[in-house]
């Protein structure tokens, strides 16, 4: 089983977000499944909830309301 | 603020009549602040213009959280420009809502500093709502709110604030400390509350019996109702003096009505069939001082009501026949944390927790979840007339 770090969660889900804008709104679940099957078993949903949170807190994301909640850029970024 | 005073005929209209009036209140508000008087004059555009102006959502908030701030526009900035911008707050209100005057105090002064002035006490989720601020006034609101002990409250695919009956506080036939066990839920999960993880929204009501004054049956993915399991409590002392007293006629008005027909009365003693008894509260209801729920009480634990949104509307039903509430509540955060495991895995967008189970299955779902089906989970008589039992076995 690889190690793997809330930084490198964080990383790889902005990168997705990312890679997304503008094409598909990306949901907290989106990013946690995609990120369990990037990094195996040693990815769980806390430590993916704790990446979510940084990219929050760091402001490199933000929430949206479009129907449902998604994590997209902020609109400065876009 | 006269410059901006409009003409609204029609809202003068809903000003007439003996009952208390929202136009007054807009009107009083738009004395003071340009943002109401815009809100009027939209609201009487709407009126006139038969459709409504407002559109919501989009990117507004503040750090770090994804709920407590609805983005609310207009589609007429041009005419209306003081409410270009007219965003919602929710504020988590205190369980109960019980406030000190000086509490008050406070969050109107931060509302007027900052915002319309314009109030609603309270939404329909619970909280203390603000209406109509500018993006710029966000940050600084959150701050104040912060300083005066207050936080915000949930929107969007989260758990929405947690609210409850006055409880314990007030009423002497809460079978559970509904106050207590909203304040530790909304504690507990924060990270629930303020960062959108959900398919969908999930709102958490509970109701300290089962009048449900809260509504929870109709309005929360999780209702949690007051309940008990032993004897509907009598004092016959009281009975005696209802019967004597000639404000209830014990046969018609309480005996007729019970649902269950549980109850009998021979002019004299009033007997209870408690085996029988649905805990209604009608009986209760009516003779308050001669009749009181059991004293081993508890709550009983529904899923998945919800308004018409995207399907129709769903009312909770049974998934915990009786729980003790006591805390740390670890039973019933154990059952959340399953339902949420399971719904936010497999939930589609925008689909709530009881459409979810209809999806599914009953029988799925609480396989999924570990629970074991019991009688009291059935929702209605089946109606298919082609399953048969073999009464032998």
């Amino acid at each position: 089983m690889n190690d793997i770090n809330e930084q490198q969660v964080a990383e790889a889900m902005y990168a997705m977000v990312k890679e997304y804008h503008g094409k598909k709104n990306l949901k907290a679940m989106d990013l946690t499944k995609a990120m369990i099957e990037k990094f195996g078993e040693a990815c769980t949903k806390d430590l993916c909830k704790a990446a979510i949170r940084q990219l929050m807190d760091s402001e490199r994301c933000t929430y949206s309301y479009v129907g449902g909640s998604y994590i997209v850029l902020p609109p400065e970024k876009k | 603020m006269a410059d901006k005073k409009r003409s609204t005929p029609k809202l003068d209209e809903l000003e007439k009549g003996p009952w208390p009036s929202f136009v007054k209140e807009m009107k009083q508000a738009a004395e003071k602040s340009a943002t109401a008087a815009d809100a009027l004059g939209i609201l009487e555009r709407s009126y006139n213009d038969k459709i409504g102006h407002w559109k919501h959502g989009g990117i507004v908030g503040v750090k770090g959280y994804g709920g407590g701030v609805i983005g609310r526009y207009n589609d007429i900035p041009q005419d209306f420009p003081d409410v270009a911008e007219f965003h919602t707050v929710r504020v988590n209100q205190p369980a109960g809502w019980f406030y000190t005057s000086d509490a008050l105090r406070k969050l109107c002064d931060i509302w007027e500093r900052h915002g319309s002035g314009l109030t609603n006490m309270h939404g329909s989720t619970g909280d203390i709502v603000f209406l109509g601020t500018k993006t710029p006034e966000l940050e600084p609101i959150f701050s104040e709110l912060t300083e005066a002990g207050f936080d915000l409250g949930g929107s969007g695919s989260d758990m929405r604030t947690p609210s409850c009956c006055c409880g314990m506080a007030r009423c002497e036939w809460a079978c559970y400390d509904t106050m207590g066990l909203t304040y530790d839920l909304t504690m507990h999960y924060q990270d629930e509350l303020h960062r959108p993880a959900f398919p969908y929204k999930f709102k958490i009501k509970a109701a300290g019996c089962p009048n449900d004054c809260v509504a929870s049956v109709a309005r929360a993915d999780l209702s949690i109702i007051g309940t008990w399991r032993d004897n509907i409590q009598m004092n016959k002392d009281a009975v005696a003096a209802c019967a004597t007293g000639g404000k209830v006629d014990i046969g018609k008005d309480v005996v007729a009505k019970c649902p269950s027909k549980c109850m009998d009365w021979d002019g004299k003693n009033l007997s209870i069939d408690n085996g029988n008894c649905v805990r209604c509260m009608h009986c209760i209801n009516v003779m308050p001082k001669a009749l009181a729920p059991g004293k081993d009480r508890g709550a009983t634990i529904l899923v998945g009501s919800k308004a018409p949104i995207i399907e129709g509307a769903l009312l909770s039903a049974v998934m915990v026949p009786f729980l003790k509430l006591e805390a740390p509540y670890s039973d019933l955060k154990e059952l959340i944390g399953a339902m949420w495991e399971l719904w936010g895995e497999h939930g589609k967008n925008r689909e709530r927790i009881g459409e979810f189970i209809q999806r599914v299955g009953l029988g799925n779902f609480l396989e999924q979840i570990g629970l074991e089906p019991v009688p009291e989970m059935v929702t209605q008589p089946r109606t298919n007339p082609y399953i048969f039992y073999d009464v032998k076995k």
